[in-house]
């Protein structure tokens, strides 16, 4: 009797709590706004393969496997996608081939050498070059950057590098007169990803404790041999997660690429060529699509592009995951 | 003489002068390295300075477009559809953005917790012309048209993973002892959340939200797809009409929004591209409009953010 | 016979005519870090194939004298040095000096154990890999020996490629010991090699440096009076003047430095009244 009594009391006391301070609305408010942007997460992901049924009942896999043949054409409502997801990986993957050795630089500048008081300065110019918008980069692309640096560093691969076997292929040219092609878009992804790569990178760098440094030092050996045999493999996991980072930006970046790679669907490996990216042909085109086969088509691109962007992420996050599992902390004694 | 003295003897000197050379080489690399990366920065910022300048006037800012081939005309359409848009973005990305950050902040590792983090990083990720096909299929088709509503949405979206992220971490580094000390007074939760936790995090969060802004009124794929363009775009008509038929705020708000708008960024994609100099003269002075406000919120974040730390170290 | 040694007026007592030649000599060292002086008219002979051990209260600048002798000092922004250290008779303070062979002949073994995180032979290896040595059979060589000395490998011989840092603290250590051994270094500087470890840890390092000193001389600074007695041939007493700069105040044999110490100061300091 008395047990029922006193429990029967707690929960009517329990329960005004529940009103009294606010907390718990508060708690289902936060809980809820959560839930949301977990749920905006899906939605796009959902929405996206749902408005894109159209083109992969009637195309499937087709869409996206390699093929010598391109044939993106509106008109007879045929849609391929492999130019663009050809141009997107090639361009990107480029960038990253340059922008990783730029950026690591940068990292072992300004973390290793650069004197304190110049380094703030200087890695906040670096990380300006991020915030400049897309458009201005491709604006300065096409009017200066095109025919000043793009068009003659093509010239040059072309005659050099394109005359070797194998690895010329990547080289054949001419250029366009213009310069609009996939190695304009790689310089400029180049440039706007360094800045993500050298800050990611100077962060791994300066977590690295210095007893490493001394023990390296100690040993004898130079400045240049302690960044390189110690300094980045200690890092190399930061430096993975930066690149991946680089490269996720590299995938998405849409007007400055539009702007400068020449738009062109043709066939062919070469960074000589004007080429087509994933996002450029969407940006291009999705405003005056017609029918709707070619705009599920175009969102089919977009779903591809959200994929990659998801996987990558997913990586990034399991390289991140397995770094805590394996390190195990230096001595605690 | 040792086994080790024995086989390093033999090309000690050259070895070791070898050795001193390539570092010499390398580090002043990375010394170049930085410098070379530095020079897109300035040439675009000196460029666009000197281009743009030379066509900045006030007619540059108070006129609607003229129909092209004629000279003249303004980007006024275009300045006040960015910030129609912006406006909105913050509208719709701050509140629900400040909201999760206080779940991450305070319950990282609740099943929500981790798959917000998930989220948030996903989110971040997502190409923002992606953001623009979601925010066409989500608001344009149902409701039939662009709208600046759309593009507000869309770029919602690109802002709020940023905002959720910088928001957490200031409210994490607020320290413990603050809320603490509150929660042993007797404050609830929620009190101690907004009048304790909100404004000692509040500069951080300042400065997180005037980043993602500037990061958004840059923005130019989102928009391709949601506010499509519109050079009669003028709010002050809009408003003038408005006031004169005696309709209410709201409706003179609603048909603000409610229409395609341009916006600078979409401007300078356009005018690009045309075969006429004058359009291309007027791209470069949108350019630079474009990049002082970006440059200049990220000064302005910078040397509040240096200035805070020292006042608070001090 | 005594050799008084009196230099800006400090007295070194050595029975040096029957002990072994100096294999380090610190001639009026001063170390300013900026405008701050941190160490003040060190004067010292560090014989040979002995374990010299340098003592004296916490901040009295011991690390900051041992870092001089191979130069570690030079990473720190702002330190100048004055005065000589002779290894071998040479100034390694010399302009011209190669300080990369500095480094090699004289070892350094820190106070928390520093393991690169690579495995253990690599660990080991790293320093010959500089030199040029690539012969897998050389290094293998070099390696074991390395180990070997440092007293670790029989209870490493058969994980060499496992992570160094998946060993004890005091395993740790001591490979960090064999990694300083593997350049064949004339001289080892023991900053408070054992501070960081457990006391069994601590005595099978301690042992290891009595089999070390047959073949290098070692020199390490310590805060455990009770261990630079053990251990130690010779020991140097450091403490700060005024002005916060260190100085030598005593250094004779070890048996002297304990029994029948010569300056008030370093009685108080070693019978524990104060430190």
């Amino acid at each position: 009797m008395l047990k029922s009594k006193s429990s029967s009391r707690s929960r009517i006391g329990s329960l005004s709590r529940f009103f009294q301070h606010g907390d718990r609305p508060w708690q289902g408010i936060i809980i809820l706004i959560s839930a949301l942007v977990i749920i905006l997460m899906l939605a796009i992901g959902g929405m996206l393969w749902v408005q894109s049924a159209g083109t992969r009942i009637k195309f499937g896999w087709s869409f996206l496997a390699p093929t010598a043949n391109p044939n993106w054409d509106p008109v007879n409502n045929h849609f391929q996608a492999w130019p663009f997801l050809f141009g997107t990986l090639e361009t990107s993957l480029f960038a990253i081939l340059f922008a990783l050795p730029i950026g690591l630089g940068i990292a072992i500048f300004l973390s290793e050498l650069c004197p304190a008081w110049l380094r703030t300065p200087l890695s906040w110019m670096v990380e300006l070059l991020a915030a400049i918008p897309s458009v201005v980069y491709g604006l300065w692309g096409i009017f200066v950057f095109l025919p000043k640096v793009v068009a003659p560093v093509g010239v040059f691969l072309g005659d050099t590098l394109g005359q070797i076997p194998l690895l010329g292929s990547l080289f054949t040219g001419p250029i366009p007169a213009s310069g609009a092609s996939r190695l304009a878009a790689s310089l400029i992804l180049t440039i706007m990803i360094i800045p993500t790569i050298a800050a990611v990178s100077r962060d791994v760098f300066m977590a690295i404790p210095a007893s490493q440094r001394e023990a390296s030092k100690a040993l004898g050996a130079t400045e240049w041999e302690t960044i390189w045999q110690v300094l980045i493999p200690f890092g190399r996991s930061g430096i993975l997660g930066a690149v991946i980072l680089g490269l996720g930006r590299a995938l998405g970046e849409t007007m400055a690429v539009t702007m400068v790679i020449g738009n062109s669907i043709q066939g062919g490996a070469s960074l000589l060529q004007a080429g087509y990216t994933m996002a450029s042909i969407i940006a291009n085109e999705f405003a005056e699509a017609v029918s709707g086969l070619h705009t599920d088509s175009l969102i089919e691109i977009g779903l591809v592009l959200f994929i990659i962007t998801l996987l990558l992420n997913v990586l990034a996050r399991f390289l991140v995951w397995r770094v805590a599992r394996q390190t195990p902390q230096q001595a605690r004694v | 003489m040792s086994h080790f003295a024995e086989l390093i003897d033999r090309n000690h000197i050259a070895r070791g002068r070898q050795r001193k050379a390539a570092n010499m080489i390398m580090l002043s690399l990375t010394g170049l390295l930085t410098v070379l990366a530095l020079v897109p920065l300035f040439w675009i910022i000196i460029y666009v300075v000197i281009r743009g300048g030379s066509n900045i006037n006030l007619d540059f800012f108070i006129h609607l477009p003229r129909p092209m081939g004629m000279t003249g005309g303004g980007v006024l359409s275009a300045i006040e559809g960015t910030l129609v848009v912006t406006f909105l973005a913050a509208l719709f990305a701050i509140p629900p953005g400040v909201l999760a950050a206080f779940y991450a902040a305070r319950y990282p590792n609740t099943p929500l917790g981790v798959t917000l983090r998930f989220s948030t990083d996903v989110l971040s990720g997502v190409p923002s012309i992606v953001v623009g096909l979601f925010a066409y299929s989500a608001i344009v088709v149902p409701m039939g048209h662009y709208s600046g509503l759309a593009g507000g949405a869309a770029l919602a979206v690109i802002m709020l993973p940023t905002i959720i992220r910088t928001t957490e971490e200031m409210l994490k580094l607020v320290p413990a002892t603050l809320r603490e000390a509150a929660l042993g007074l007797g404050a609830p939760e929620w009190k101690t959340s907004l009048s304790v936790l909100f404004p000692a995090a509040s500069s951080g969060i300042i400065t997180g939200f005037l980043l993602a802004l500037a990061r958004a009124a840059g923005e130019t794929a989102p928009l391709l797809m949601t506010t499509l363009g519109n050079e009669r775009f003028d709010i002050g008509q809009i408003i003038r009409g408005g006031l004169q038929g005696h309709k209410s705020v709201l409706t003179i708000f609603w048909s603000i929004v409610n229409q395609p708008v341009d916006s600078l960024p979409l401007a300078l994609w356009k005018y690009a591209q045309q075969p006429y100099p004058e359009r291309v003269q007027q791209a470069w002075a949108v350019a630079l409009v474009l990049m002082l406000f970006v440059l200049i919120v990220n000064v302005f974040t910078r040397l509040w953010i240096q200035n805070r730390t020292r006042h608070s170290k001090g | 016979m005594d050799m008084k040694m009196e230099i800006a007026g400090s007295v070194f007592k050595t029975t040096a005519e029957k002990d072994s030649p100096a294999k380090l000599e610190i001639k009026n060292l001063a170390v300013y870090y900026s405008k701050f002086r941190a160490l003040a008219d060190i004067n010292l002979s560090v014989h040979e194939k002995r374990i010299t051990a340098i003592i004296g209260p916490s901040g009295c600048g011991k690390s900051t004298l041992l870092r001089s002798f191979n130069r570690m000092n030079d990473l720190t922004p702002g330190c100048r040095v004055q005065g000589e250290i002779n290894l071998d008779g040479g100034d390694i303070y010399a302009p011209g000096v190669d300080v990369v062979e500095i480094r090699r002949r004289v070892g350094m073994v820190f106070q928390r154990p520093n393991p690169f995180p690579k495995s253990i032979y690599d660990n080991v290896a790293f320093g010959p890999r500089l030199y040029g040595i690539r012969r897998r059979s050389d290094l293998n060589e070099i390696v074991e020996k390395a180990i070997q000395q440092a007293a670790l490998w029989e209870e490493v011989k058969d994980k060499l490629h496992q992570s160094g840092l998946s060993l004890s603290g005091g395993q740790q250590q001591r490979l960090c010991i064999a990694r300083a051994l593997a350049v064949e270094p004339e001289v080892i500087l023991m900053d408070e090699p054992a501070s960081a470890l457990d006391p069994i840890s601590t005595l099978k390092i301690e042992e290891l440096m009595q089999g070390l000193k047959q073949t290098y001389t070692i020199v390490i600074v310590t805060h455990n009076m009770q261990q630079a007695a053990r251990v130690s041939d010779f020991t140097a007493m450091m403490m700060i003047d005024e002005l916060r700069a260190g100085r030598m105040i005593e250094y004779d044999q070890t048996n002297i430095i304990f029994t029948r110490p010569s300056d008030k100061r370093t009685e108080d300091y070693v019978t524990g009244r104060f430190g």
